[in-house]
């Protein structure tokens, strides 16, 4: 094979995989980003919708499309519920409340989907439309990865419009900047953070269904899974979309990158990349004010 | 519109002063070539319309945020890259607008803070902080000239807040400062209290140099020897509480507000 | 010296409040008398009672930059795992192995990572600061797996050879009476140790500063000093409890510097209370006896319940265990006494 080519191929995967990263850590930048929260329970909700996803391709005959849809919306509704009900008690508490009410969360999703369905990993039997390669004579290409990138960059520039064009995107921008302020305009600030939690879930639902394929399926995902979607996110700046889609490119990249090059060092060198970064800019690539 | 000239007491130094200090947030002037000059005990208010920079400014003296251009000094010494707990070792303490107490410990414990820190008692580790005698002594006096002695073994939260806004001063003259900024100092405190924040600041210590900001114009009017107003971040008038009081640009400015002269 | 005012003030009631505040209470001799009778009438249950006497140790030195300088830390494995690498190392390599000496040395390489993470993590806050707390950790125990060839790798170093204590009492991994005792001993050093800085000035700076950062700026504390101060030397501690554990366990591996014993110290903290000394000892007493039995005959079932209990304590009862009886013996006094003041607290 030619190198360039195996770079290429390689770049791909890395780049899918950072689709995938991208996806599921919007919504938790958001969730940072707008009110604050640490929610280290995000994992779990990409987890949840990985399963149902599975479940309804596996057990209820249902096509990939649909199981994606169906996955976003009924993780979006049992955020709802725990946002209500639990969330938004603490908004203003201390940060250990926080992190001590999302680590519960998160070990009673791992421990209720270990009853459920067991502790072995999900398999996602991917469509025989999207297996395979697409072949373009001198390289062939992992379809899947084509599809990953594509869906992301969908999603991405989706988001962006609803960013800059929408006025609950606006707003969203506003009370992430400055949430006193954007309080004092008349915004309802706990509708916002509802929809956004809700989307943000949703969207961590695609991302686990969407990543089974490679990142697996098992109730461990939420802890296994955590330090790297807190590092896109703390990476990418709290709360900016384009952030946390640069931070997801560039973590996916060279980890795929690592993998090959480096495979012993590899995590330890993010690592190490992250804390060099967060001790320049505190506030991420592209955040704002520092938290 | 003319100020009048700065006429120095004594001939002697100022102890504070400022040499065109600015402050910009983005596009935003929220202090503007402040030439501002204070001297040894001296009673100084700082008056203006709300969004003057009148709480930017005291943040500037106090050392909580940098200027962007301009000079701070302290006895003619430059302190301008001197940073706020530096700044409260040289002579300079603050209350805030709004109360800055640690409110789950009692009244004795938050001035005992301040007075150990003063004290250099602060980091010691392997005494307890109870038997340190001359700190405890120390702040108990300052509660007893407050009289806040009553509530010193209470916890700030369940003073009401007109005592608690006692507490914050007793707090800063824990640290004897030679320049004292009060932030709004009667501010959030029911008419019914208010007196007895008057009666601490009328027996604040001669030799403290105070500043005062603040809306109430009786205050104003009864504490400062001095008084400067600020409009939209700079200086826009200095003088005696009468030039003041008759300046007419000045009453423009705060058209609508009914006061004396 | 300072002229001496009238030395009335100082038998002012709030003064004197303040002056006894440090004074050992009867009920403190209690869980001292629990673990000599452990020793004495439950001699099957020793190694259960060591390893929780060690993570008492541990949550204390959690407890000492959460609990009152108000750090919220997930990485505080890092100096547990280090001090127990430096005892395990040092001894597999033939280095090193007496223990009590194995002990400071530990402290010191736990210290040195603390002070070198503190001076650099501490300037940040809040989110961004809980983030490098967790990266740093995680690049410990990657850094350990790296150097396998020093630490075992993920097998990590077994057999572990350390000296009899004093040349004469031997650790014997099967009737670990002298780790207890031993345990028992340091524990109760350090427990000494951080009482003794919680009631002094320095804690109650702490304190302060956990209270009210800005206000302790605007008194002139230096802020940051002082809490990479407290971090280095609760790292010191954390190293200490690693060094012991890996000492009594004669047993390192990556487990010391895992998420999983970090996340866990955190919870025992939360259970206990934090910021009340003793939450440590009531923490890890309800965690390890309920895990002990229930964590092995239902494993998934003692998760569920353990993330449900923290839904609570998160919600209802955020200052642990300690909080909700703090809060009772409060209620009962009010209204046996009628009084409305609220009593100083274990603080």
């Amino acid at each position: 094979m030619i190198f360039g080519v195996d770079v290429a191929s390689m770049l791909l995967g890395g780049v899918a995989a950072g689709m995938v990263l991208f996806i599921v850590s919007v919504g938790l930048s958001l969730t940072m980003g707008l009110m604050g929260f640490v929610n280290l329970a995000h994992g779990g909700f990409a987890m949840l919708g990985g399963y149902v996803i599975v479940q309804a391709m596996n057990h209820w005959g249902m096509g990939f499309a649909v199981a994606l849809v169906l996955g976003f919306v009924i993780t979006a509704a049992v955020s709802v519920v725990l946002e209500r009900l639990l969330y938004s008690r603490l908004y203003r508490a201390a940060e250990l409340d926080q992190v001590l009410l999302t680590v519960g969360l998160v070990f009673v999703m791992i421990a209720s989907v270990t009853l459920l369905l067991g502790p072995e990993n999900q398999p996602l039997r991917l469509p025989l439309a999207l297996q395979g390669q697409i072949d373009l004579g001198i390289v062939k290409y992992r379809t899947y990865s084509i599809v990953l990138i594509a869906t992301g960059l969908l999603l991405a520039a989706g988001l962006w419009l609803a960013f800059e064009r929408t006025q609950i995107g606006a707003q969203i921008r506003a009370a992430v900047d400055n949430r006193r302020m954007a309080e004092s305009l008349g915004i309802n600030i706990a509708r916002l953070f509802t929809i956004t939690f809700a989307a943000g879930s949703g969207l961590a639902a695609l991302g686990g269904g969407l990543g089974a394929e490679f990142l697996g399926l098992d109730p461990q995902y939420p802890l296994k899974y955590l330090v790297y979607f807190l590092i896109v996110v703390a990476v990418g700046g709290l709360g900016r979309v384009t952030g946390v889609f640069y931070a997801a490119l560039l973590i996916g990249v060279l980890d795929f990158v690592l993998k090959k090059y480096l495979p012993q060092g590899g995590t330890a060198f993010i690592y190490g990349f992250t804390i060099l970064l967060l001790l320049w800019r505190p506030q991420g690539l592209f955040g704002g004010q520092a938290r | 519109m003319t100020t009048p000239p700065e006429a120095p007491r004594d001939a002697t130094a100022p102890l504070l002063e400022t040499r065109r200090l600015c402050r910009n947030f983005g596009a935003l002037a929220a202090a503007r070539d402040i030439d501002f000059r204070m001297y040894a005990g001296a009673r100084h208010a700082l008056i203006g319309p709300n969004g003057a920079g009148k709480t930017t400014f005291v943040n500037l003296l106090s050392g909580r945020i940098r200027p962007s251009a301009g000079r701070v000094l302290l006895k003619g010494t430059d302190i301008t890259r001197v940073a706020q707990a530096e700044r409260v070792k040289l002579g300079i303490a603050r209350t805030f607008q709004i109360n800055q107490l640690f409110r789950g410990l009692t009244v004795l414990e938050n001035v005992y803070l301040a007075v150990a820190e003063r004290l250099g008692a602060a980091p010691s580790m392997l005494r307890p902080a109870g038997r340190r005698r001359d700190v405890v002594e120390e702040s108990m006096h300052l509660l007893d000239t407050l009289k806040l002695a009553d509530d010193a073994g209470h916890r700030v939260s369940e003073l009401p807040y007109g005592r608690q806004r006692l507490v914050e001063l007793a707090v800063t003259l824990g640290l004897t400062p030679q320049v004292l900024l009060l932030d709004e100092p009667a501010a959030g405190v029911p008419s019914a209290e208010s007196h007895i924040i008057l009666a601490a600041i009328a027996a604040l210590p001669r030799h403290i140099a105070v500043l005062i900001i603040d809306h109430d114009m009786d205050l104003v009017f009864r504490f400062a020897e001095r008084i400067t107003v600020m409009v939209g971040g700079t200086v826009f008038a200095s003088g005696s509480p009468r030039e003041i009081g008759a300046d007419p640009d000045v009453r423009a400015v705060y058209l609508g507000q009914a006061h004396r002269g | 010296m300072t002229p001496a005012p009238p030395s009335g003030v100082l038998n002012r009631p709030a003064a004197l409040v303040l002056a006894g505040r440090h004074r050992i209470r009867l009920w403190e001799t209690v869980p001292w008398t629990l673990a000599i009778a452990l020793y004495v009438a439950f001699p099957k249950y020793l190694a259960f009672g060591t390893e929780l006497l060690i993570t008492i140790l541990f949550a204390l030195s959690l407890d000492l930059v959460l609990g009152y300088a108000g750090i919220v830390t997930l990485g505080h494995a890092a100096f547990f795992g280090a001090g127990a690498y430096t005892v395990g190392i040092l001894a597999k390599q033939g280095l090193w192995s007496e223990p009590i000496t194995g002990l400071l040395l530990a402290a010191a390489m736990a210290a040195a990572v603390g002070l070198g993470s503190g001076l650099v993590l501490l300037r940040t806050r809040g989110l961004t600061l809980l983030m490098l707390t967790l990266c740093t950790m995680a690049l410990l125990e990657e850094a350990a797996n790296l150097a396998h060839v020093y630490t075992g790798g993920f097998d990590g170093l077994d057999s572990v050879p350390i000296t009899p204590l004093f040349g004469r009492f031997e650790f014997n991994p099967l009737y670990p009476t002298t780790q207890y005792l031993y345990v028992l001993a340091v524990l109760f050093a350090c427990f000494a140790f951080v009482r003794t800085l919680v009631y002094s000035p320095f804690g109650q700076s702490l304190t302060g500063i956990r209270e009210n950062l800005l206000r302790m700026r605007a008194v002139g504390a230096p802020v940051r000093t002082r809490l990479v101060l407290c971090y280095t030397l609760s790292a010191a501690i954390a190293g200490i409890a690693g060094g012991i554990w890996a000492q009594a366990n004669a047993y390192v591996n990556l487990g010391t510097l895992g998420l999983d014993r970090a996340a866990t110290v955190l919870i025992i903290l939360a259970l206990g209370g934090h910021g009340r000394l003793y939450g440590a000892f009531i923490g890890a007493a309800a965690y390890m006896s309920l895990s002990h039995f229930l964590s092995k005959v239902y494993p998934t079932g003692w998760q569920l319940g353990l993330g449900l209990l923290l839904v609570v304590i998160a919600l209802f009862a955020n200052n642990g265990i300690l909080g909700v009886v703090e809060t009772l013996a409060h209620t009962l006094r009010r209204r046996r006494t009628g009084t409305p003041a609220s009593p100083p607290g274990l603080r």
